[in-house]
């Protein structure tokens, strides 16, 4: 729906917003668009700390033999393994996340439904600062010991007995804490969008008129509030295992270690969706945009997401078909796994046919959305792959695995993010970027990380197991060829990061909508940057009938 | 009450619930092997009803030890050939090869983890703690029969070989645990 709106009682004097050099309006910040800034450059430093971490690996895998870890400045192999494990969490916990929810949901969610702020606006800001202490937490681990030596290296799927009586040492009880802070703040967020969502929207949107991104951040919440207290419940079961003497997953006490598994992957399944939902908003948003058409079904792209999340809870055992299940439970998680791909298709196939007959404008968030596409398919089709517990039983554990992971999540949750930045950066900043070197930085990066990971399917198949610091020769040339697909990508981060000094320098003023036709939610009714606090009489909202967003 | 304290109670139970679903899931999990056999769990029977069937399988017996328990373990056959629904008596042996008494239980599972809801104990060693003296050595028994079901499901029916694999592991005395925890991290 189209939102025409009398803004003018919302144009407040721009001196009512605080200097950014006054430390106070972050620190006490309670204004849904600071705390959502301030996520999103947590994720940016979070990012580039997991991204460099990724650096140090494929410098690793480059060549065979040991190269990086080998006792010298970075360490020695168990620190390889300190770094991989970082990067996933890193990234899970401390970039995608914080970006999409965060960054993306606290900046644009009250605004798409016309309210002044968040529910909780005090809430909200501890769901930030509990972050940074977080991360803190994750990156000191690194240094204390571990047990086989600085830092815990079993990976971010954190099994016992490796996180139990394999790594002794402190480091993992850090890394239990900072995980329980992380949730803590994610759920606290969590209960905020939930509020928000149900009881500020303004009059005249109902549940069904609000805008998609406001839909798929209100099943991400819920998948949040009902998956994470299962990881926080299996990592208060791993730190007393550790401290306390019980024996939860010690077989010598009458544990099960793969019950961890199981409660690790009911949590640990939804997660994947809590990554990447969010970002099918965001691209249904642009999609409809820059083809100056409204989404193609709505209603169904709805219940498409509501379905993602539903399923989502009821597949978690496709990850360790390899535990020895019984064969009658693996043909059930083969199929339930395999009927995501219905609901998933159905959104992206509503993406083509909103650009069907469209009048489409490649803009920059435009590609982003369009590569997302692209490179979502992929994983996606892989994923069909593996969903088959047969096939998965040869392919467990190996690069085709990360590559199909890194597809969905490195490639198509961060292309999301990407494209909701381009897509937003105006209306957040105020100014336009310059599209030259958005456009550009889009293309290296969409070049280097398909070089970067579309050689892994190759390694997969050749059985290359994840997780290993060395290989055989016989690997060396796709590894060779990933690598150099991780130096392009550097090449891309630096133009992005160029971009965006070019942008806050230069200070093009964006007006209130720069997208023009096509962008056609709230947002774009405000002026850029927005008010310091807007919507305090709510929005008359027009109902318009050749839009519905 | 106001609209959002409702609501945020509402979204507050939720995780709490689930927080302690995860819990929950602990007794649940074990009484969910038990029943189905999940993951090789083998069921303790009281008697053994159904009468024999002429119908053989080989059961190959297995034994392991957990590096912190200095002990040989074997097993006295190491397979037999098993009338379905026949009792059958099998022996293992240990030694304490350390200069410390030392106390371990076993754990046990069957494979195939299919067939392992079928592998009915009646009497096993490794229903208890075992604590041998320094260079002791003992006979221990195992009395099992194999269900005669076994050879009428369609998922078990081609199962001919069964292996019954045990573990030893070291059993911490439970006031020392702390205390074994500070003494790894040292090192």
């Amino acid at each position: 729906m189209a939102h025409d709106t009398h803004t003018d009682i919302n144009a407040f004097d721009v001196s009512d917003r605080p200097s950014i050099f006054n430390p106070w309006r972050w620190l006490n910040s309670t204004n849904h668009k600071d705390i959502g800034t301030m996520y999103l450059i947590f994720a940016i430093i979070a990012g580039l700390i997991g991204g460099g971490m990724s650096g140090l690996m494929r410098w690793e895998l480059m060549e065979p033999g040991i190269q990086v870890f080998n006792g010298g400045l970075w360490g020695n192999e168990h620190n390889y393994l300190v770094v991989m494990t970082l990067h996933g969490l890193i990234m899970i916990f401390f970039m995608v996340m914080p970006a999409l929810i965060g960054g993306f949901g606290n900046w644009f969610v009250p605004i798409l439904i016309g309210a002044p702020d968040m529910a909780f606006p005090r809430m909200n800001n501890i769901s930030f600062w509990l972050m940074p202490a977080s991360l803190g937490l994750a990156v000191l681990s690194t240094f204390v010991d571990g047990g086989p030596g600085n830092g815990f290296g079993g990976g971010w799927v954190l099994y016992p007995p490796l996180s139990t009586s394999g790594h002794a040492g402190p480091s993992m009880d850090l890394l239990i804490l900072s995980l329980h802070i992380a949730g803590i703040s994610s759920i606290l967020g969590s209960i905020n969008f939930i509020t928000t969502i149900l009881n500020m929207r303004a009059p005249g949107m109902t549940m069904f008129k609000m805008p998609l991104f406001v839909w798929s951040v209100f099943v991400t919440v819920w998948l949040l509030v009902l998956s994470l207290p299962v990881l926080a419940g299996a990592l208060t079961m791993l730190l007393t295992d550790r401290n306390f003497g019980t024996g939860f997953f010690d077989p010598a006490q009458g544990g099960d270690p793969i019950m961890f598994q199981h409660l690790f992957w009911f949590f640990g399944h939804p997660e994947v969706y809590i990554l990447i939902l969010p970002g099918f908003g965001i691209i249904s948003h642009i999609v409809s945009t820059f083809s100056r058409k409204p989404v193609f079904g709505y209603t169904p792209m709805v219940l498409a997401m509501v379905a993602i999340g539903f399923v989502g809870f009821i597949v978690w055992a496709h990850h360790m078909y390899t535990v020895g299940m019984n064969v009658n439970l693996k043909a059930y998680f083969v199929a339930a796994t395999m009927i995501i791909a219905v609901p998933t298709g159905i959104k992206i196939f509503s993406w083509i046919a909103t650009m069907w007959g469209g009048s489409i404008r490649f803009t920059v968030p435009m590609m982003w959305a369009i590569g997302f596409i692209f490179v979502f398919t992929v994983g996606g089709v892989t994923g069909v792959v593996l969903a088959n517990a047969g096939v998965d039983t040869a392919m467990h554990d190996t690069y085709y695995v990360v590559a199909h992971f890194h597809y969905t999540m490195s490639l198509g949750a961060v292309f999301t993010i990407f494209a909701g930045f381009y897509y937003w950066l105006p209306k957040m900043s105020g100014y336009k970027y310059n599209g030259f070197l958005g456009g550009l930085h889009f293309f290296i990066t969409f070049v280097g990380v398909n070089l970067i990971f579309f050689p892994q399917h190759f390694l997969g198949l050749q059985g290359m197991p994840r997780r290993y610091v060395d290989y055989a020769d016989q690997f060396e040339y796709w590894h060779k060829i990933s690598t150099y697909g991780y130096m392009v990508t550097v090449v891309g981060v630096i133009v992005f990061l160029v971009m965006l000094a070019e942008c806050f320098l230069v200070k093009r003023k964006a007006g209130a909508n720069p997208w023009g036709d096509g962008a056609d939610t709230l947002e774009w009714t405000l002026s850029s940057p927005p008010p310091f606090h807007q919507f305090s009489e709510p929005p008359v909202l027009v109902e318009d009938e050749k839009d519905h967003h | 009450m106001n609209k959002n304290t409702k609501i945020a109670i509402i979204a507050t139970v939720a995780p709490i619930l689930m927080f302690g679903a995860a819990f929950a899931g602990v007794p649940l999990y074990k009484l969910f092997c038990e029943k189905t056999g999940y993951g090789g769990t083998t069921t303790i029977a009281r008697k053994n009803a159904d009468g024999v069937s002429d119908k053989i399988v080989h059961v190959s017996f297995d034994s392991n030890v957990m590096p912190d328990v200095k002990w040989e373990f074997k097993p006295n056959q190491n397979n037999l050939d098993v009338k379905l629904g026949q009792n059958v008596l099998a022996f293992y042996t240990i030694k304490n090869t350390s200069d410390k008494p030392v106390t371990a239980i076993a754990e046990y599972n069957v494979a195939p983890h299919k067939a392992a809801i079928y592998f009915q104990k009646l009497e096993c060693f490794c229903f208890t703690n075992q604590t041998l003296q320094p260079g002791q050595s003992l006979e221990l028994p195992v009395l099992f029969f194999v269900d005669k079901r076994i050879a009428d499901d369609a998922t078990t029916k081609d199962v001919k070989d069964l292996t019954l694999s045990y573990t030893f592991m070291l059993v911490k005395p439970k006031k020392d645990a702390s205390v074994e925890v500070k003494t790894k991290t040292k090192s």
